[in-house]
């Protein structure tokens, strides 16, 4: 919600050349809806989950490049604002079940991943604090592990792609990473495993049946209830 | 006499009088200069200067953990133990020049903005230096089987060694590997070539380069009856010995000597397991060898 207008508080930010007065108090998101532009893409979640919003802004004096979602960064007086919304990458297809949790699934699919100069520029620009560079090499060496954990909080907001030096797309690494962690390190999950064979064997069919009869107005009810009937 | 010729920006801006008069005096001599097409900036000098600023930040980067570490009382010496000669090269060279060199030091915290900043008090070290400073006699105290009547060959390859003011040993007879040796009680075999060029990363794209050089030295080491060659380079180790069916193809009467690391003979001298000599990851295999001489069991 924004508030009452109050003009001490008002701030200047420049969407991609052009000039806006918008209250302080506001998210760059919620600033650029506020000067008029409207989101058809580059914003998703609005929560800092999605990665949708990635943004790049400089504040002025400054030659620095940075970068932030715009659903969680706040304008600050004087930023230069545009936005990266989709960042092209090349995305290889594999077949997880061909591969091994090594250093060469990593070499084969993206090789340019050997040249990474570990200037850890990913890392800085990485809005979620992530150790970019730390899971590129991770990956590099083969821990597949340390590289699932390390890039765990990824949202695949491009933004270290399109800074690196070396035209790694980091989050793919991580991407991958994590999917050969759950293939061969952690496996699957037991309670999972256990679910599916209740499924299979017919444990819910009465149930999904029962409510595959009722009428809207009972499944109404039936939803708003949930909670008191668990 | 008509030649492409090359401005920079110079001439163009601060200097015009010095293009001016080269034109001209050209013009006199009946050389005409004509101005490279498309030309570009020509990189200055700095491009050549070993202002490779960038390649800096991995291993100043390792060295800080080095720091860290220390900061939290996980470690008392300053010191970074490294075991493949490239990461022992690298490392130590930059650090070398991190100390000798506060400009260049300047634009590496430059660069790395907000990350921690080096001492400068970290030493790096090579496995092999650690040894020595351990004192052979301390080696030859562990040994539980000594490798009696083996004829090993050192192969120290070029990280080592080079450039030479970075040599771990004397760059034109070292004798590191060989004392090492000696306290294990094996059979130095003294190579020509111990010191020349496996191929290194030919073997990636030329691979018979590499096969060739390693033959050489390969066919010293048979020359001179050594059962096998040790080495302490992963890349040797590839081009020496996972390779050979390479050279078997160049040279059919090449016969197969195992190559393994001095770490391994260490493993095997000390009365170590089958785990910690891990001598099935060799290629050839030189377990039967030392089984002929007695050192480890018939399989």
């Amino acid at each position: 919600m924004i508030m009452e207008n109050n003009e001490s508080n008002m701030v200047t930010i420049h969407v991609m050349g052009k000039s806006h007065e918008v209250p302080g108090d506001l998210t760059i998101m919620k600033a650029m809806e506020y000067a008029g532009h409207q989101f058809r893409r580059g914003s998703g979640c609005r929560g800092g989950y999605c990665g949708a919003c990635a943004t790049i802004y400089r504040t002025k004096g400054s030659y620095k490049l940075l970068g932030a979602l715009a659903c969680q960064k706040m304008v600050e007086d004087d930023m230069y604002i545009a936005q990266i919304p989709f960042s092209p990458a090349e995305k290889k297809s594999y077949d997880i079940n061909d591969l091994r949790a090594d250093a060469n699934a990593f070499m084969v699919h993206y090789p340019e991943i050997s040249r990474c100069l570990s200037c850890n520029t990913c890392t800085k620009a990485c809005p979620q604090d992530i150790m970019v560079m730390d899971y590129v090499q991770a990956a590099l060496r083969g821990d597949v592990s340390e590289a699932a954990k390390l890039s765990f909080d990824c949202i695949s907001c491009g933004l270290c792609a399109i800074r690196c030096p070396a035209e790694i797309v980091p989050y793919n690494i991580a991407q991958l990473a994590r999917r050969l962690y759950s293939k061969y390190v952690d496996g699957p999950a037991e309670h999972v495993l256990e679910k599916l064979k209740e499924v299979e064997e017919g444990k819910f069919d009465a149930e999904i049946a029962e409510l595959q009869s009722l009428d809207r107005e009972a499944l109404k009810e039936r939803y708003e209830t949930r909670e008191k009937r668990l | 006499m008509r030649l492409p010729y090359y401005p920079g920006c110079t001439l163009k801006t601060d200097a015009q009088n010095f293009e001016t008069s080269t034109l001209e005096a050209a013009k006199t001599l009946d050389i005409e200069l004509v101005e490279l097409p498309r030309w570009n900036c020509c990189g200055t000098v700095h491009a050549l200067a070993k202002d490779d600023v960038i390649h800096y930040l991995a291993p100043i980067r390792n060295l800080i953990r080095v720091d860290e570490m220390i900061a939290n009382g996980e470690i008392e010496d300053g010191k970074l133990v490294t075991q493949c000669v490239m990461c022992w090269n690298t490392i130590k060279r930059a650090n070398t020049a991190a100390l000798e060199d506060p400009d260049k030091m300047e634009k590496i915290r430059g660069i790395m903005e907000k990350e921690p900043e080096y001492s400068g008090k970290v030493e790096v070290l090579h496995f092999l230096e650690l040894l020595k400073e351990k004192g052979w006699e301390t080696i030859t105290g562990a040994v539980k089987l000594p490798l009696e009547g083996l004829k090993v060959a050192p192969y120290y390859g070029c990280l080592l060694l080079r450039p030479r003011e970075f040599a771990l040993d004397d760059p034109d007879n070292p004798r590191i590997i060989e004392d090492l040796l000696e306290a294990l009680g094996a059979e130095v075999v003294d190579l020509a070539y111990k010191s020349k060029c496996c191929g290194a990363y030919h073997a990636v794209h030329m691979k018979e380069v590499s096969a060739e050089l390693s033959h050489k030295i390969l066919s010293q080491a048979n020359e001179m009856g050594a059962d096998m060659v040790v080495t302490a380079c992963p890349l040797c180790e590839f081009n020496l010995g996972k390779r050979q069916h390479e050279i078997k193809k160049l040279h059919p009467e090449f016969s197969s000597i195992p190559v393994v690391y001095y770490t391994q003979l260490m493993a095997l001298a000390f009365g170590l397991n089958e785990e910690a000599t891990a001598f099935e990851e060799n290629t050839p295999d030189p377990r039967p060898l030392l089984a002929e001489k007695g050192l480890i069991m018939e399989r």
